[in-house]
């Protein structure tokens, strides 16, 4: 029973959900019609991700990512492609300042975080932060070089 | 057989707790831990000496000088320098430093493009990068020898790769992820059969076996005070004094100096025409109780301990299923490093468990990167041992290792009710 509190702490890291995106991560495919597309490197330890986008009438029509790391960072990435996907831009672009919040500023999850709010607990685990937010960062790029090229 | 009991008492860190666990430390290839001796030769220096070295004309700043240079005489001693000229000693902030002066002072003056410079692709960063700029500014052309399955250096590739265009062969004395130990000897012969010289970077070796650099024959050792249970900030260049006496400075400043007019400027004498700026002197000389420690105990004795270490890790880890052992097979060919994955567990995730059962280990790339593309892994766990490590910490390790595996499996088969989350 002294193991007790360690796996506790464990648990609150490793959600039951957390560990679902990693084992069968959604829109893990590339796109037949990408926007543009960019990747991320996390080099404490080795993860990237590679997200692609496709952007329709001030939308984020669809998203697809590929990559490899720990269970932290493919299911963030696999968390935020089913959130943003569908979205109007100026939302997604909302949903990664609230993301980013909760993971770097200790805001509360906004309802429009959905599951994500299951990442919440990686904030205790702070060299595990980069893990999260590597595809947010990613996409963050992907817009912000997209609305300076005019299409927004 | 090392008094393990004894020497876990000299430090103190090792009674801590971490997580509500005690501390198993087993990363001691990314640094070590300090003895009783060492933290207090760092307090007495600040409480009863301190003053800036090489000048002013008052007591403190004589004593400081005094034990500030005993320090680099007693390294010549350690690593029994030609002529035991402590001359040949540099003080720099670390191995990295010391690899980088070689390339600015040695490689930038007396190499032009086309000549080449021989590494490998075990080599730590530190031993990579420096060459790539240098590469870049000049021309010069870099090679690298391959690995075996084995993780050992192929010798037939080296032997073939040293030609007269090779300037330099620059390489490990031990593996920082592998534990391989090179053929030093047969290497140096090698290269200076060509013409070239050879650097040695020994931050993995000098901490944890005799290193006579008579004996290694080498031209440039580099390694790290802080891997050899001294303080941070300080690493050691050794050079023949040949070569040194050739080569430009390193950084431009006070104390490099002989004299200055606003014409320009002529160098100190060695060693500290390469010693710019005030140095690194309450770590430097705290680094002189490290060495005596560690001289009592005897680098033979370390070595023995580490390879029963070593021998007692392979055998209870390669016990565990799915688990990757990298690097050589037996003890004899390697240092107390064992690098591992298992699984499909992402050594990062590992690592993450593992802290939360007390047991410190490293978990990524280990700053090398092209050992990671080479080996075809993203990353690795590694646990290293040192002189006061017990086979109990190993069978904490082992058991932290099945415990993390059993939480990631029992969460896989809880993965079906995914929505029903634990709290």
């Amino acid at each position: 029973m002294s193991t007790q509190p360690r796996e506790y702490e464990l648990d609150e890291l490793y959600r039951d959900l957390i560990l679902d995106h990693y084992r069968q991560p959604r829109n893990h495919a590339p796109l037949a019609h990408p926007t543009c597309a960019s990747e991320g490197e996390n080099p404490l330890c080795g993860d990237q991700v590679a997200v692609q986008i496709e952007l329709a009438d001030g939308t984020l029509a669809d998203i697809g990512f590929s990559g490899r790391g720990c269970s932290i960072s493919q299911a963030s990435t696999s968390m935020m492609t089913e959130c943003v996907k569908g979205k109007p831009l100026a939302e997604v672009r909302e949903l990664i300042d609230q993301f980013k919040a909760m993971m770097l500023q200790d805001a509360e999850p906004t309802p429009q975080l959905g599951d994500l709010e299951s990442l919440q607990g990686v904030r205790k685990f702070p060299v595990r932060v980069k893990c999260a937010t590597l595809a947010w960062n990613v996409l963050e790029r992907l817009l912000q070089a997209n609305a300076q090229g005019g299409t927004a | 057989m090392l008094d393990v009991a004894a020497i876990r008492r000299e430090f103190p860190i090792l009674s801590r707790q971490v997580h509500g666990r005690p501390l198993v430390y087993l990363d001691n290839a990314a640094t070590t831990q300090k003895p009783r001796v060492v933290i207090a030769a760092l307090r007495e220096f600040y409480e009863t000496t301190n003053a800036n070295i090489h000048r002013g004309l008052h007591l403190l700043a004589e004593e400081s000088t005094a034990k500030y240079e005993c320090t680099r005489e007693h390294v010549a001693r350690f690593l029994n320098v030609p002529q035991h000229d402590p001359a040949q000693i540099i003080f720099t902030r670390n191995a990295t430093e010391a690899i980088n002066l070689v390339a600015h002072a040695w490689a930038r003056k007396f190499l032009t493009r086309g000549d080449e410079i021989l590494l490998t692709v075990m080599e730590h960063h530190s031993n990579l990068v420096p060459w790539f700029l240098l590469a870049k500014a000049t021309g010069v052309v870099l090679k690298f020898v391959d690995i075996d399955t084995q993780g050992q250096l192929r010798m037939d590739q080296l032997r073939r790769l040293v030609t007269k265009k090779t300037k330099l062969v620059s390489v490990t004395q031990a593996s920082n992820v592998l534990g391989t130990i090179n053929p030093m000897p047969e290497i140096v012969r090698e290269a200076h059969a060509q013409g070239a010289l050879v650097l040695v970077d020994g931050a993995q070796s000098v901490p944890h076996f005799p290193v006579d650099v008579q004996v290694l024959d080498c031209d440039f050792l580099a390694f790290s005070a802080h891997k050899m249970l001294g303080p941070t900030g300080v690493g050691v260049l050794y050079a023949r004094k040949a070569i040194l006496e050739t080569m430009d400075p390193f950084l431009g400043g006070g104390e490099m100096i002989s004299k200055v007019t606003l014409e320009g400027a002529t160098w100190n004498e060695l060693p500290w025409k390469y010693e710019a700026g005030t140095p690194n002197i309450g770590d430097v000389v705290a680094f002189d109780a490290a060495l005596t420690y560690l001289e009592d105990i005897g680098l033979d004795a370390v070595r023995a301990h580490e390879e029963r270490l070593v021998t007692y890790g392979l055998e209870t880890l390669s016990r565990l299923s799915g688990i990757t052992l990298y690097g050589p097979p037996t003890a004899t060919q390697r240092t107390g490093v064992i690098s591992f994955n298992v699984g499909d567990l992402h050594p990062h995730d590992l690592g993450t468990a593992l802290d939360r059962s007390g047991v410190a280990v490293r978990a990524g790339h280990h700053c090398a990167q092209p050992l990671m593309r080479r080996l075809g892994v993203p990353a690795t766990a590694r646990a290293s041992f040192y002189l006061y490590n017990t086979e109990a910490e190993i069978d904490a390790l082992a058991e932290a290792i099945e415990e993390a595996v059993q939480f990631f499996s029992q969460t896989a088969r809880r993965g079906g009710r995914a929505k029903a989350s634990v709290r």
